[in-house]
């Protein structure tokens, strides 16, 4: 027996653009999506209007097809535990989705040696009718279990996932984190060669994702092979020894989980707040226009990673027109940290709006106020196009970051709450409470104290 | 949290299942079902038919009623439409048992046709989270209203018994009959089931075309009625085939056509194999599309 687990050579996978924007083929929309990709080789749009973080033109190749992966190769060892990193679109999901035979590769092969199960979403194919004991025997099944195996684990199963009382019961009547226990803890006790977790760790509260990552480790110390896709650093860089980093589908780093880790966070968040072009023939852009600097700073126009969520940010690019005779319009978008685009904002100064720019150096700056974004981090992109028509200069994506963090001095939208808040922006809004009457028959009301920041 | 660590010190020894090396690459071969994946993925199979019936009638109020209700009040009503008010011949036998014979088999059919033909799409959820032999999602959904016809046939015979008539050896034929009704439903559903993952114009037109199929089909009126020279073309819808066999094997009709049903098998297991390739086309994609 070999000690190679799994070897993946020259792995390659493409999409057709139509697909993966999960447009479900109605005839229409396939006549319309080959409008669109005819439209778009015609250059008459960048990929950057659509702001889709994937679609860098290099990966869009001509026949209209979208190339998720390539050409990606690497072998990991029995009882190997490798982490797969890299930013949104960057074709973790897709790896994913190969190595679990989910998908089927356009070019490459992967040799798999021993079982393998993948968890990449908790509690798929649960039945919210069915109760909690059904559908283990429901979810065990679909992930690969026999019967007998899942008979033999039940007490165990149940035990980890914390719902005794509850097993006789719908799933629709359990909360969702009931729900999302007995989805992991069914999982977790599958006994296969090589497991595949994708992100689980990202949901629940921070006593089960903790429980989660302490049977991951037990899992690993077993000697099987796993391979974790996580946005959670310290999670990969606890639970693996090893880590991948991909980048626009390609592998671009493989070595120590640290090494990579520190690797991907130094490109991702390193720089930070702040990048510049100091080689004009280097900064992207075209004959028309050049982006040269972009930075995210305070209003005292401090450069600064770090925003106290009160405090309003702004996203700063610098770029040089080189020719005369268009009329611009920069664009920021902002993204969060679970790839959600949260603003999508072109200038429209009145100073500039339908004026042609002279050649030279400007910049453009963008105010997002204060008490507007959540907490978490930013990524900001950058785009320039000329108008009449719209051509797209450069679009850069995720250039720099910052983070947003409330200080929880009760005067922020978190009011009082030391918790986590949901919600992907976090505007203070306008509360107003009145004392109607001081003489109503009321219950007696326990409130537990809230803790304060 | 004192069990987790229980939990996680019963080290699950790693099991000693033979270990067979896997290979995942494109596939271009026509014809590539994986039987050795299909078998090995049985209980799944199970457990689809399972959920589907255990699911099927929760939350309701006279549950598994509904399956002798159904065909009882579509019974009646064409007793009513096309026996008594139509006056439609039925080849001298008793009105509502003409029907109902035809009705049993019918309705396995079209339940098969629409839950298989739906089965990859209502499980979009899984086909794109999980690997798994997804021939199974239609297969299940074949088998799985095969316990409600088995249910309702109970109906059936508490009517035969009324209308005082004996049952016969033939009664022994009747699994050939229905084994053709579900072999027609696959062959079916392989290729909708399928191209319902890619164009959902299929959802929409199985419901109609089943509707018309029913009129196509021996069902409120007897064979006798198509014309001599139709006969041939009739001949080519199985389901005409599996009811005229119900009513051989139960009422002592005249028996179908013996090369007429050999004709319709050879045709329904070249569809099968037509549509088994077309669904392992389909299947690669089937996550990427859905």
């Amino acid at each position: 027996m070999s000690d190679i687990a799994v070897r993946v050579m020259g792995l390659s996978k493409q999409y057709r653009i139509g697909a993966r924007q999960k447009d479900h083929g109605t005839l229409r929309d396939h006549l319309m999506s080959n409008l669109k990709s005819l439209w778009r080789r015609n250059g008459h749009s960048t990929s950057s209007i659509s702001g889709d973080s994937g679609k860098s033109s290099e990966r869009v190749v001509a026949s209209g097809a979208f190339s998720a992966l390539q050409d990606v190769s690497f072998d990991v060892k029995r009882g190997e535990t490798v982490g797969i990193i890299g930013r949104n679109g960057a074709g973790k999901s897709t790896l994913l989705k190969l190595l679990s035979r989910i998908t089927e590769p356009t070019r490459g092969r992967i040799e798999l040696d021993g079982r393998v199960s993948a968890l990449l979403e908790v509690g798929t194919g649960f039945h919210s009718e069915l109760t909690g004991r059904e559908n283990i025997y429901l979810n065990g099944t679909i992930l690969g279990m026999k019967r007998a195996e899942i008979t033999s684990k039940f007490d165990e199963i149940v035990a980890f996932a914390e719902v005794e009382q509850f097993i006789d019961t719908p799933v629709k009547r359990f909360s969702s984190g009931m729900a999302m226990r007995l989805g992991f803890a069914v999982a977790a006790h599958l006994e296969s060669e090589i497991l595949i977790v994708d992100e689980v760790l990202a949901v629940g509260d921070a006593a089960f994702q903790k429980k989660c990552l302490g049977k991951m480790e037990g899992v690993a110390r077993e000697g099987r092979t796993i391979f974790f896709v996580s946005h959670n650093m310290s999670a990969v860089t606890r639970l693996c020894e090893r880590a991948i980093l991909l980048d626009e589908g390609k592998l671009c780093l493989d070595g120590t989980s640290h090494e990579v880790v520190n690797a991907y966070l130094h490109s991702e968040l390193g720089t930070m707040s702040a990048r510049e072009w100091s080689d004009p023939l280097k900064a992207p852009g075209s004959e028309v226009a050049r982006l040269r600097a972009v930075r995210v700073r305070t209003m005292d126009g401090q450069s600064t990673e770090k925003f106290d969520i009160r405090k309003p940010v702004g996203l700063e690019m610098e770029y040089d027109v080189l020719k005369s005779g268009y009329k611009l319009m920069p664009g920021i978008m902002l993204w969060n940290d679970q790839g959600v685009c949260l603003i999508d904002s072109n200038e429209h100064d009145p100073a500039w709006r339908g004026r042609v720019r002279p050649p030279g150096r400007y910049r453009s700056t963008a105010w997002i106020p204060g008490n507007y974004l959540a907490e978490g981090t930013m990524f900001v992109s950058v785009s320039l196009d000329t108008l009449d028509p719209l051509v797209g200069q450069f679009y850069e994506r995720q250039v720099v970051a910052f983070s947003v963090v409330d200080s929880c001095e009760g005067d922020s939208a978190r009011g009082d709450y030391a918790g986590k808040l949901r919600g992907v922006v976090r505007p203070l809004l306008n509360w107003n409470t009145v004392l109607n009457s001081e003489n109503i028959q009321a219950e007696p009301v326990v409130t537990e104290p809230q803790r304060r920041c | 949290m004192g069990h987790v660590m229980e939990a996680n010190a019963q080290v699950n020894a790693v099991v000693n299942r033979p270990r067979r090396k896997l290979i995942i690459e494109k596939q271009d071969r026509l014809f590539d079902v994986d039987w050795s994946a299909l078998w090995e993925y049985r209980e799944l199979g199970y457990i689809l038919v399972w959920r589907d019936i255990t699911v099927r009638y929760k939350q309701t109020a006279i549950g598994v009623a509904w399956v002798i209700l159904q065909p009882l009040i579509t019974m009646m009503i064409f007793t009513a439409i096309f026996g008594i008010m139509a006056k439609m011949p039925s080849d001298g036998i008793w009105y509502p048992v003409f029907s109902l014979t035809a009705l049993l088999p019918w309705t396995y059919f079209s339940q098969a046709v629409t839950r298989a033909g739906e089965s990859v799409v209502v499980n979009a959820k899984i086909v794109s989270k999980i690997y798994f032999p997804r021939l199974w999602l239609p297969l299940a959904m074949v088998v799985s209203p095969l316990v409600d016809f088995a249910l309702s046939m109970v109906l059936l015979f508490g009517l035969l018994f009324y209308a005082g008539i004996p049952l016969t050896w033939k009664i022994l034929t009747l699994p050939v009959f229905v084994l053709l009704a579900m072999l027609t439903a696959l062959g079916l559903s392989l290729f909708t089931s399928a191209m319902n993952a890619k164009y959902r114009d299929v959802g929409h037109a199985i419901p109609f075309v089943i509707q018309i199929w029913m009129y196509l089909s021996p069902i409120v009126y007897p064979v006798s009625l198509v014309p001599e020279r139709w006969r041939w073309l009739y001949g080519l819808n199985p389901m005409a085939g599996v009811i005229e066999g119900f009513r051989w094997a139960l009422l002592g009709r005249t028996a179908p056509d013996p090369i007429v049903m050999a004709e319709s098998l050879v045709v329904l297991v070249l569809v099968i194999i037509a549509g088994l390739v077309y669904f392992r086309q389909m299947e690669r994609q089937f996550a990427d599309i859905i």
